[in-house]
């Protein structure tokens, strides 16, 4: 187990693209013939997306730090200057409180602002900007005043960075009204919402994996189509089971999808939804799931106090107690700030095994 | 080219100074000084100066001959004074008395494409864009009736159809959001400009500098407009800032200083920047670099406040009675332009005096009218959230006993 566990972590967070390929292709197979072979990293994903509303609407116009000149921190705007000239794509200086600011007011005039952070961390230097001048105007303005923008960045722990570079900001942004708060998974999710994300009329926070941007995932015809959008605030059910449901979001659902695999083998059969979105969170497809299968795990990779699962776990145990067989788990990252050292590090993130753990648990299979 | 050291500064008879920016110290020749209480030779038509308007009598004393309602606004701030002492106001309440200046030339130099963005203290430049009193008095007693629906409150007064963008409450967050609204008046190719209100207290913010920064990289049409009127809530302007010379702060973007009790100065000097915002004005064209000619601008309003930094602020801690009588008797701006008015034959003392009466009519009239609209409805709690709501729930305190499908 633990020589799985390090290579896990060598590949880069706990899956590879090649026994992801494997899961992805056994849940394809079984479904249709006609998902075709076509794959797309989340990185060509999230640029391609950006690519076609930039075409589609002259008022999108992308903004932050080294999205032009240096084609993007992770590349996910490469080839946006080149294509659209620096009439549309705007590097800025390193103030993140004055150019969100600035697309917020952008946003206020009517243009629709894609902007960037370079990770979610800094964005808390413009957080006042993000809740009290783009969340809450609509609101106070009785619907005077829109922001059409979206904000948009990794988020959560990359590898080795440290605490102040590795903190997950779903629960911050989701508990915000006015807010809308997306985190894709797969290229699919990737393309789709972030095109909703674009044409959405309020502001959207959008909160990405870096170490996603490499991965592969296969993506069908549909969703390559320009006008391809996924709906804001439905999440999805990525394998179905029977008996305990799992939830999470982001690079999570990878290790709980191999978690998956893992129970699958000892008989336990999983369910696993993928948020997709966090805010407004799709209480309807978590509480359908756990009243069939009367067992619940939530995951996350942020810090447990006040978070998404804790919400999910609140939501259920309101909408769905008589329905429960179990109480409700939560594996979420460690109650500390993200330390440097590797071994220490794979012990502040949620590992496949405390996954299976949890459901075990929740399954009464071990103490 | 031999730099000069000092800082080159006129002062008018009325006491009106002129600063131009460090920027021109670098030449030896300077130009004549600009001046606000009296047009310049370019910006005149005829020749005659600005204050003495053609004597037609035709014209009506409320709008034409005066610029804006500058008799309307302390009366409606007095009334809200009122009104919050008897509790019908609650929370914040910011008054703009004694800057009235401000609100009125200003209006009267720009347009309603060109965009107004300012922090709290905005009744009077809500009204000054077109605003009714019936919302403002409606929006500061929580109605329905209000400009946002009661749901903002005295801070938070918007009229995006008059191009003013609020009534913010965190100090200095307008200023970066002033600047993307001439970003996007610059992306849609508009020949507008943003005037972007703020006051000495938010002058020290690291945001405004960020912004300016951005603005003027991007060569954005930003005024930045700071009103100052001496203290940042209660603390005199001396004491937060080592250089309170706030105008000299663009580096780059020249700054002007501008007597913001004097509601003609104030009026050329918005006609000026927003010319030279969107076309350069002559203070460029001293610069005789070849880099891309800047169109941001900072101007500075020297104003003064006379009730203190809210209601909750009696005004009198930080400063004594004495002196705030002393600048309503020597530079009230309302007593200015009766003054004006009077000693240029353009209206008589009776003619004044009735309209202090029309208005004082109007106002107790709107504040009536407000008293008897009815508050907003339970549902409001859950209205405007989003405008694409895409079937997402929301709750009230008790969520199993109250719990909305926002449609």
């Amino acid at each position: 187990m633990w020589g799985i566990l390090r290579r896990s972590a060598v590949d880069g967070g706990g899956f590879s693209a090649s026994s992801l390929r494997r899961t992805r292709f056994a849940l394809v197979s079984a479904r249709s013939y006609a998902a075709g072979s076509k794959e797309m990293t989340v990185r060509d994903a999230l640029n391609s997306a950006i690519d076609e509303e930039m075409s589609a609407d002259p008022k999108v116009f992308v903004m932050g730090e080294e999205v032009g000149q240096y084609q993007g921190a992770y590349k996910i705007t490469k080839g946006l200057l080149e294509k659209y000239g620096p009439e549309r794509v705007y590097d800025t200086p390193i103030t993140e409180a004055g150019f969100t600011g600035i697309g917020v007011g952008a946003a206020y005039a009517g243009l629709k602002p894609v902007v960037e952070f370079m990770t979610f961390n800094f964005s808390m230097q413009a957080i006042d900007h993000i809740i009290n001048s783009a969340a809450k105007s609509n609101y106070m303005s009785a619907g005077q005043i829109n922001v059409p923008i979206v904000f948009r960045g990794p988020n959560g722990a990359a590898a080795g960075v440290g605490a102040q570079h590795s903190q997950c900001y779903a629960a911050w942004y989701a508990s915000v009204p006015g807010l809308k708060v997306l985190a894709p998974y797969s290229a699919e999710d990737a393309r789709g919402l972030l095109k909703a994300a674009i044409r959405d009329p309020d502001p959207v926070v959008f909160l990405e994996n870096e170490l996603l941007y490499g991965e592969s995932f296969p993506i069908s015809e549909e969703a390559l189509d320009s006008s391809f959008c996924l709906p804001i605030g439905k999440a999805k059910i990525e394998r179905e089971g029977k008996d305990v449901t799992i939830t999470t979001f982001s690079k999570m659902v990878g290790f709980v999808l191999k978690a998956a695999e893992k129970l699958a083998e000892e008989g336990i059969s999983a369910e696993v939804i993928n948020l997709r979105s966090i805010r407004p969170l799709d209480r309807a497809t978590i509480n359908a799931s756990v009243r069939k299968t009367s067992r619940l795990v939530t995951v996350e990779e942020g810090f447990p106090q006040h978070g998404v699962c804790a919400e999910i776990c609140a939501s259920v145990v309101e909408e769905s107690f008589s329905y429960l067989d179990a109480p409700v788990e939560r594996i979420a990252g460690a109650d500390v700030p993200m330390p440097y050292a590797a071994n220490l590090e794979r012990l502040a993130l949620p590992q496949v095994e405390d996954i299976v753990r949890a459901a075990k648990r929740a399954c009464y299979r071990s103490k | 080219l031999t730099p000069k050291k000092e800082t080159f500064q006129t002062k008018s008879e009325n006491g009106v100074i002129t600063t131009l920016s460090p920027i021109h110290h670098r030449f030896t020749s300077l130009p004549p000084p600009l001046r606000f209480d009296r047009p310049n030779p370019d910006h005149n038509r005829n020749g005659r100066p600005f204050h003495r308007p053609p004597m037609r009598r035709s014209l009506t004393l409320r709008g034409d001959l005066i610029p804006g309602d500058p008799l309307l606004l302390p009366r409606m701030e007095i009334a809200a004074n009122s009104l919050y002492k008897s509790k019908l106001i609650r929370g914040f309440c910011h008054l703009y008395d004694g800057q009235e200046a401000l609100a009125v030339g200003m209006e009267a130099g720009i347009t309603k494409e060109d965009a107004i963005i300012t922090s709290y203290r905005d009744h009077c430049t809500f009204l000054g864009r077109g605003g009714e009193l019936v919302d403002a008095f409606s929006e500061l007693m929580g109605r329905m009736r209000g400009c946002s629906n009661g749901k903002g409150g005295s801070m938070h007064f918007y009229k995006k159809d008059a191009s003013f963008y609020g009534g913010h409450g965190i100090v200095g967050a307008q200023i970066p959001l002033g600047c993307g609204l001439a970003f996007a008046q610059k992306y849609s190719k508009e020949e507008n400009v943003s005037f972007v209100l703020y006051g000495d207290g938010a002058a020290n913010q690291g945001q405004l500098f960020e912004a300016l920064n951005i603005a003027a990289l991007w060569d954005l049409p930003a005024i930045l407009v700071c009103e100052n009127n001496h203290y940042g809530m209660g603390t005199a302007t001396w004491r937060p800032a080592k250089s309170p010379a706030y105008f000299k702060r663009g580096d780059y973007v020249p700054g002007l200083k501008v007597d913001g009790m004097d509601v003609l100065a104030v009026k050329q000097a918005c006609k000026f920047a927003k010319e030279h915002a969107l076309k350069n004005g002559p203070i460029f064209l001293l610069i005789g670099k070849t880099q891309t000619p800047n169109k941001t601008i900072v101007i500075i309003m020297d104003t003064y406040r006379y009730h203190g930094h809210s209601m909750s602020d009696p005004g009198s801690t930080y400063r004594t009675r004495d002196e705030v009588s002393g600048v309503r008797q020597v530079r009230d701006p309302i007593e200015r332009v009766r003054k004006l008015l009077l000693s240029h034959d353009i209206a008589t003392e009776k003619e004044l005096k009735d309209i202090e009466k029309e208005v004082r009519k109007e106002v107790d009239d709107a504040v009536a009218q407000a008293k008897e609209s009815p508050v907003p409805e339970p549902s409001e709690l859950f209205t405007n959230m989003y405008v694409k709501d895409c079937g997402v729930e929301s709750f009230g305190a008790d969520r199993k006993e109250l719990k909305v499908t926002l449609a």
